[in-house]
């Protein structure tokens, strides 16, 4: 590896690898925590006591099936507002 | 023996086959053979980037192994499962632009080849080979069985026959076709899985009279099984939630989805595979597990759980369709076992045959090398896979722990943390694989969670440890 092609990339695509990895475990913790919060929250009752969505048992329609839509659109909007176009190829750098 | 289901099974896989050998023709002479043959030459889109990790990824287990213990356990199963969303986003968010930077620098083609330019250290390097052979043939055994056992339930055919067609099909594409070959009709698989998911939830779903019958249905039953407990209570909390760890988080670690990670020709290929494998990843794990669930109510007392999915599907619909949703399943324990054969053979050939025996090999040689040793580890996984034993998904699970043991620290600090060196991840890797073994053979699942989690936390505590008491050794990057 050249040095300026290591400080090429040290000003910003670098930055950027890092924050989108850290914008990653946030929205990992954030469905971990909707998936236990609604599962175990709703669901530790007694079945006879357990209230229905859509036929599902609420513990397992706002955990699972809720969680897979709310972390679906999530993903969605995020990448669209916050991820960053960035060049891979070294030429391509120098074109811009 | 059953006709209709049988001809329009065979029917869409030799359709998957004809994809296959299609894109092999299509296959230019580029200038370095192995970056064709292993990766497609860097070139994946966004769509066929999210389907082929999703389809490598969504293997027997999902699809027969997972919705029969569903089938058991009830909707605390499903619970567990629906943790693999977060593969969807989670690994391309993680190795990222970061890793797809980093390995068109080093030119690296497998995982194996970024770590050895990462540490430049050829125990590194051996180790890894070690894993992947070691592992992955255990992970591919598993699916081949899976394989011959769908077949043989829906035609009738002997177990053995079944299992020689299907190894027959999957050898010839990827022996031939190479990465990108695997790589299509990974994406048409996908498709498959995706569509049959849906056709068979919805006739799941009106064959049991509604959502709301069938669960009340299973409540009558057992009550257990609409908790999150599991039909007897034994999924605990932090058991199930350990299942983060093992098939959400630690997936980044596995290498035969790493290297997807480096295939993709840029960042709006990467943007669209987020997006596209969230929603389908998520969509099908959810959907194929609560199928399981719901065959209970309309099919009670099935006793071998691998054979729920192929029944129920001959149940619920016309025995032409079920062939055609029956081959989403074949479709991903297909697609699956290309990549692992595909990932050995090039640990084999590039990552030790080129780099410790023979630099200067020819390409001719190492194209008839490749396509070699990828026919004969087929042949020698059939003979494995002629005596299966009865649990597919435990072996499944325990090589995707044993994999993720050994290599995500190297992988995941190599690429973030500075000072991270070849003593950190040798100290990590023999620490990450020895107590994975002994912990899974003496005291499985310490504290309560999958042991995958102990391993981990060890190599993470090794790779620091070691790391930073030789720090002061250069470390040439």
């Amino acid at each position: 590896m050249s040095k300026d092609n290591k400080n090429q990339e040290g000003d910003y695509r670098i930055k950027i690898g890092n924050r989108e990895a850290l914008i990653g475990v946030g929205l990992l913790l954030f469905n971990f925590v909707w998936w236990f919060a609604f599962a175990y929250g709703l669901g530790s009752k007694d079945p006879s006591q357990y209230s229905y969505v859509f036929g599902f048992p609420s513990w397992f329609f706002y955990s699972c099936v809720l969680g897979v839509i709310v972390m679906s659109i999530l993903v969605f909007i995020i990448v669209k507002g916050f991820f960053k176009d960035i060049p891979f190829e070294d030429e391509e750098l120098k074109n811009k | 023996m059953n006709w209709q289901a049988t001809i329009t099974l065979f029917g869409t896989v030799i359709l998957i086959f004809l994809v296959g050998l299609f894109a092999s023709r299509q296959k230019k002479s580029s200038e370095s053979f192995l970056q064709d043959y292993y990766l497609g030459g860097r070139s994946l889109g966004g769509f066929v980037l999210a389907m082929t990790m999703t389809a490598t990824y969504g293997s027997a287990s999902s699809f027969i192994g997972g919705p029969g213990v569903a089938y058991n356990d009830g909707l605390g199963w499903v619970l567990l499962s629906v943790t693999q969303v977060a593969t969807g986003y989670f690994t391309l968010m993680i190795l990222g632009k970061r890793f797809a930077i980093i390995t068109r620098q080093y030119k690296a083609i497998t995982i194996v080849d970024f770590l050895k330019e990462r540490y430049q250290s050829k125990w590194v390097v051996l180790l890894s080979a070690f894993s992947i052979v070691v592992f992955l043939f255990s992970t591919m055994a598993a699916q081949w069985i899976g394989g011959g056992r769908l077949i043989e339930s829906l035609t009738g055919l002997p177990y053995t026959s079944a299992l020689f067609i299907f190894v027959l099909t999957v050898l010839v594409y990827v022996t031939f076709g190479g990465f990108r070959a695997v790589t299509l009709t990974d994406a048409v698989q996908g498709i498959i899985m995706l569509v049959g998911t849906l056709i068979l939830l919805i006739a799941v779903v009106w064959a049991g009279g509604g959502i709301s019958n069938i669960i009340q249905d299973l409540r009558m039953e057992n009550p257990n099984l609409i908790t999150p407990f599991g039909a007897n209570g034994t999924l605990t909390p932090t058991y199930v939630s350990s299942y983060w760890i093992l098939v959400g988080v630690g997936v980044v670690a596995l290498p035969q989805i790493a290297v997807r990670a480096m295939s993709y020709k840029n960042t709006k290929s990467l943007h669209r595979a987020l997006i596209i494998g969230t929603i389908v990843v998520g969509f099908i794990m959810l959907n194929m597990h609560l199928i399981g669930v719901f065959a209970r109510s309309i099919l009670p007392g099935i006793e071998i759980g691998d054979t729920v999915m192929p029944l129920i599907a001959l149940e619920v619909l016309p025995p032409w369709l079920a062939g055609i949703v029956l081959a989403a399943p074949l479709a991903a324990i297909m697609s699956t076992v290309d990549s692992l054969l595909l990932l050995v053979s090039s640990t084999i050939v590039k990552d030790v045959y080129i780099n410790y025996i023979k630099p200067d090999a020819p390409r001719k040689n190492v194209q008839r090398l490749s396509m070699g040793v990828t026919g004969i580890l087929g042949i020698v996984v059939f003979l494995m896979a002629i005596n299966p034993p009865d649990l597919i998904i435990w072996m499944n699970l325990f090589a995707i722990g044993g994999l993720e043991a050994a290599f995500m620290w190297p992988i995941i600090m190599g690429l973030y943390w500075k000072k991270g060196n070849k003593y950190g991840a040798i100290a990590s890797m023999v620490v990450g694989i020895a107590s994975y073994v002994l912990f899974q053979t003496f005291n499985p699942d310490p504290l309560g969670m999958h042991t995958v989690v102990t391993s981990l936390f060890l190599s993470f505590i090794a790779y620091i440890g070691f790391s930073l008491m030789y720090g002061k050794e250069r470390l040439s990057l």
